[in-house]
């Protein structure tokens, strides 16, 4: 062994989560897999979306004790115990807006349980919404379409995308549950790998082998089955129980996905290249804060049913610069729908549409879709809609939306859905309508030393 | 029966993905000695054609023989993206399907390969437009 041998063996990271609201039941056999595997072993539960963050700054901004992800004590209390039981470290962005209330959430939960005091860590460092640290993002925005002074008023949430270091520190100094907000995603697998191996932070093949297991296990059960299933094509054995994913990663950071025994669910060549694709553009340059992950080289081998190793990822030295979401109020989305069945359905859908369009043009943009006749492939300015010729439907769904500054305007919409009960065709019904205030986002590069990160053991009773 | 023009759903399978504005599509082989016909037949042109309504501004394909896999990155096709699309499907989840119903000519050689019911096979037909 070389420089490396700071660990024998294998690691094992089962991920519990793929994004906010997953299913607090995952957890429980990909855990119970761990344990019976034995060895050394992390669980990862990844809850932040894009827009999660900004829907936590809300949260918070209503109730100070809020914004960290709503479901964390149901996610955790089904495997809490026993994860501190067997020494299974659990690492999450379920700190989203407020890591520090995640970690006051997380103690009561473990006093809740009767369990002792874990040793919470949380990292921070990737914040950058307070006034004071709003230079950095001037200067991120600069050269950019974006006018910052212009969007700063309205400003929700700016979070940089941070690496693993932080994580990968916490665990060394023995933390047993991490806490972050805005992380990159594959980082909550990479921190605990190079927290086990000890790999240097310039071991860029290393550290982009154990970047792609993360990015294979970031969203859960979309590499084990789920999100997969296409009847007759692509069929998926017991799809309502679907187990969660498990990376075994060696120490040259190759990984092999598995999930716990007797879940349903399906691993093969297909599902996995499925997943490590997903949200990539070039293939050769996959940048996370750690690494430049290149899979141009990558292969899949099924070593067994419902279990593959993923080979032959490269890496390169990770950018300069950290990418940072910017999410702003932009003003009010309202829509509405109504449906119509039987003889000439969809013919009376149109004209109702026609109606709308009518009433409603002052308000300026206006998507129109026709729920059982195109609805989703199509584009906003209806270009996809008006090519479709008008068919014999016998059961649409009239659905109209817009996005408007000004709240008044935006609520001129639902009221005139309502009203063709009885303005508008024959036998419309089950009208729903929805207004609710919309959030744009900006992205922007800063050098990763305006982004100093680290990690604290908060007081906690 | 020499070739047979099938929907690229047979041939491959695919998944979408989106950051922001742009849209990335992933179309893998359903086997291996199908990939030579994606590389082939699916196309940047043709993909840019498939989506012309949502008015991409540009298409880029990436290739991934070990994979036999490609990609399609698609940038400016989410109307504006999650946050600022009126799209039910904001994030463009759907777009795969799209993709995937472009067609392609398989020789009757690689037949067997596709996937799907095989009840399902379209009668042997000379295209009448190359891909």
């Amino acid at each position: 062994m070389s420089e490396h041998d700071t660990a024998e063996g294998t690691l094992r990271i089962g991920c519990a989560a793929g994004f906010s609201g997953d299913r607090t039941d995952a957890a429980g056999p990909v855990v119970d897999a761990l344990v019976a595997a034995g060895g050394p072993a992390c669980l990862i539960f990844e809850t932040l979306a894009e827009r999660t963050l900004a829907l936590a700054q809300l949260a918070r901004r209503a109730d100070p004790d809020l914004g960290y992800e709503p479901l964390l004590a149901d996610l955790l209390r089904p495997v809490l115990g026993r994860c501190l039981t067997h020494g299974i470290p659990i690492v999450g962005n379920f700190g989203a807006a407020h890591p520090h209330g995640a970690a006051r959430r997380i103690a009561a939960l473990a006093r809740e349980l009767g369990l002792a005091l874990p040793r919470i860590a949380v990292v921070e460092g990737d914040d950058l919404s307070a006034p004071e640290r709003r230079t950095r993002l001037r200067t991120g925005f600069a050269g950019s379409p974006v006018d910052f002074e212009r969007i700063a008023g309205s400003m929700v949430s700016a979070n940089a995308y941070i690496g693993a270091s932080a994580i990968a520190e916490a665990l060394r100094a023995g933390a047993e549950i991490v806490v972050t907000g805005r992380v990159a995603d594959p980082s909550l697998a990479l921190g605990p790998a190079l927290a086990h191996f000890g790999w240097a932070l310039d071991d860029w093949d290393r550290l982009a082998r154990a970047t792609m297991a993360g990015h294979l296990l970031e969203c859960g059960a979309q590499v084990t089955g789920g999100y997969y299933a296409d009847p007759g094509y692509k069929d998926v054995p017991d799809l309502a129980q679907v187990g969660y994913p498990i990376a075994e990663i060696d120490a040259e950071g190759h990984c092999t996905i598995s999930k716990p025994p007797g879940t349903g669910g399906r691993i093969d060549t297909h599902t996995v290249k499925e997943q490590l694709l997903y949200e990539v553009h070039d293939p050769a340059a996959y940048l996370t804060p750690d690494v430049v992950a290149d899979l141009s080289e990558a292969r899949v081998v099924e070593l067994a049913p419902d279990c593959v190793r993923l080979e032959g990822v490269r890496g390169h030295p990770r950018p300069a610069t950290l990418k940072v979401n910017v999410f702003c109020e932009q003003g009010w989305f309202a829509e509405g729908e109504i449906s119509y069945a039987g003889a000439r359905a969809e013919s009376r859908a149109r004209l109702a549409a026609k109606i709308l369009r009518e009433r409603l043009e002052s308000l300026g943009r206006l998507r129109v879709d026709l729920i059982g006749t195109a609805s989703v492939l199509g584009d906003d300015a209806g270009r996809w809609l008006a090519a479709q010729p008008a068919g014999e439907a016998r059961d649409v769904r009239l659905r109209i939306a817009t996005l408007h500054a000004d709240k008044a305007q935006a609520e001129r919409l639902p009221r005139e859905v309502t009203a063709l009960y009885t303005c508008g065709p024959a036998g419309g019904g089950g009208v729903r309508t929805g207004l609710r205030q919309r959030l744009s986002t900006h992205s922007c590069f800063v050098p990763r030393e305006a982004v100093p990160t680290g990690y604290s053991f908060p007081p906690l009773r | 029966m020499s070739q047979a023009i099938v929907p690229l759903h047979r041939v491959a399978h695919g998944r979408t993905g989106d950051k922001g504005n742009r849209s990335n599509v992933s179309v893998v082989a359903w086997h291996p000695a199908l990939w030579p016909l994606l590389v082939e037949q699916v196309t940047e042109a043709r993909v840019a054609a498939q989506f012309r309504h949502r008015e991409p501004a540009r298409v880029t394909r990436y290739l991934l023989p070990n994979l036999q896999a490609m990609n399609f990155v698609l940038d400016e096709v989410l109307d504006g993206g999650v946050n600022d699309a009126l799209n039910l499907d904001s994030h463009g989840k759907a777009l795969a399907y799209l993709l995937l119903d472009l067609t392609v000519v398989v020789p009757a050689s690689l037949l067997s390969h596709l996937a799907g019911p095989d009840d399902i096979l379209p009668a042997s037909r000379t295209p009448t437009e190359t891909p």
